[in-house]
């Protein structure tokens, strides 16, 4: 379980996290919507400690992500990441972009890893691209790759910050078909989105973030259908 | 009419000579990339991440070592340390004035790469698990390896050629030899031409090597 307890981030003078609350359950998916700059990436930095906070607390399955003695690298291997950016490594082929932290993070030996990297790629259906170097992968395909990569590492939560907002309009739906795989597959999913439609279909709980606070959670047919908060109304009536 | 005749056997003669000290150059050009290399990896890095004094130090040898004439900077290392009682063979000094340069202009060649691999590179590697060390070696080092790799390439022509200089403080590189067989023999023309060869011979050697090497390398 991932719980947020009071979080504070502060970017300098900027207030940007404003005391969260939140727990995640296994098994659930998660989706956080609001508008740009609401802090939304911000949270997930937080919750695998690529950013340090400022006051409250995040604890993965009972560790403190921002204790001193906390092995962060050990913890985010339970933490799976996709960025908006298809940050896939340019200098090395698919297979090896999955390969690599399998060796020198999980120490696993070759043919394990490979053997990994193979069932992963051929999982977000990539298995025909082991040798290929990402420049010569589409946007959407860089973005599958990016979270077979994630997923090799066995994470127990997957954190999506706009996986596809990136992406030509035509690739979107490849990379959220994926992403649905993963929900089925009772994957737990934090995932940042601007896909109204994904919020809704598939997730359990979905989250409005304003001006750093989580204004509103709830079900997606409260969220969609009636939203207890103004501003969450507003939000949505904008972007539909 | 020229009232110059060729005599090129003198220079035939010691051909072995100027070779071997063709190799001397290439030995002490080598030797300066590869320290310059390290050190101008080191420069970029206190000039990205550090403060203070270190980098207050990095950001005057890149200065110093870019907007000086080279022959100065062999100079200091030669009859500027003299001046405090410190002695250097000529090779010595031609070593530590190449270095020195060659990590200055280096160094701007890997701040430059490193600011051209993007944030997110090193937030995905970190996110993965891996650790600083590891991010660094194992994916931004690569990146910017590549980008500076035909910085590198010209760096190490002009380390070649730059490395005559040391004539002037009494190395017998190659053009220190030359200028010794030279002015005993008076051939003075001729020398200078085979060694031009020499030179080139050398610099297309270095540059097709790198060609060649690139595209085993960089596969993407
Ligand atoms: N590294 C940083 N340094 C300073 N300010 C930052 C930094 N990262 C984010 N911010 C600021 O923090 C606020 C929240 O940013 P965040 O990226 O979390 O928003 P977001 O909800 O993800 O927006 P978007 O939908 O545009 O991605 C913004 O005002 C942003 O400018
Ligand atoms: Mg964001």
């Amino acid at each position: 379980m991932i719980s947020i307890r009071d979080l504070h981030k502060y970017f300098g003078s900027l207030h940007v996290l404003k005391g969260i609350n939140l727990d995640v359950e296994k098994g659930e998916v998660l989706s956080v919507i609001g508008a740009s700059g609401s802090g939304k990436s911000t949270l997930l930095y937080c919750i695998n400690g690529l950013e340090p906070i400022q006051g409250g607390s995040v604890t993965v399955d009972g560790t403190d992500v921002h204790a001193k003695g906390t092995d962060i690298n050990k913890l985010r291997t339970k933490l799976g990441m996709v960025f908006q950016q298809w940050n896939s490594f340019p200098h090395l082929t698919a297979q090896q972009n999955v390969e690599l932290a399998l060796k020198i993070v999980k120490k696993l030996p070759r043919d394990q890893a490979r053997e990994i990297a193979f069932r992963q790629l051929r999982h977000v259906g990539l298995g025909d691209k082991l040798d290929v170097y990402p420049s010569a992968l589409s946007g959407g395909q860089q973005q599958r790759l990016a979270i077979a990569r994630a997923l090799a590492m066995e994470p127990t939560y997957m954190l999506f910050d706009e996986a596809t907002s990136a992406l030509d309009p035509e690739l979107v739906g490849e990379v959220l078909d994926t992403m649905r795989l993963l929900a089925e597959e009772g994957m737990t999913m934090i995932c940042v989105t601007h896909e109204m439609g994904f919020a809704r279909d598939v997730s359990d709980r979905v989250a409005y973030f304003h001006k750093g606070v989580m204004e509103e959670i709830g079900p997606p047919s409260q969220i969609f259908g009636n939203a207890l908060s103004e501003h969450t109304r507003k939000f949505l009536a904008n972007v539909r | 009419m020229f009232d110059y005749n060729f005599h090129w056997r003198p220079v035939m003669k010691s051909l072995p000579d100027l070779l071997e000290a063709a190799l001397l150059t290439l030995q002490v050009a080598v030797l300066a990339m590869i320290l310059g290399i390290l050190i101008g990896l080191c420069l970029a890095l206190i000039r990205l991440h550090m403060t203070g004094p270190a980098r207050w130090f990095a950001t005057s040898w890149v200065e110093l070592a870019r907007n000086t004439p080279a022959l100065f900077q062999l100079f200091f290392f030669g009859f500027g340390l003299g001046a405090f009682g410190l002695h250097l063979s000529p090779y010595l000094i031609v070593l530590t004035g190449l270095t020195f340069n060659c990590a200055g202009y280096l160094a701007e060649n890997f701040r430059g790469g490193f600011q051209a691999v993007p944030d997110t590179q090193v937030r995905a590697a970190r996110s993965l698990g891996m650790t600083p060390w590891q991010t660094y070696t194992r994916v931004i080092i690569p990146q910017v390896f590549r980008i500076v790799y035909h910085p590198i390439t010209n760096q190490m022509v002009w380390a070649v050629l730059m490395s005559s200089l040391g004539m002037l403080v009494g190395f017998r590189e190659l053009s220190g030899e030359t200028q010794f067989f030279a002015s005993r023999t008076f051939r003075i023309f001729e020398y200078f031409a085979v060694t031009a060869v020499i030179y080139y011979a050398i610099v297309k050697v270095i540059l097709l090597s790198s060609r060649l090497l690139a595209t085993r390398l960089f596969r993407y």
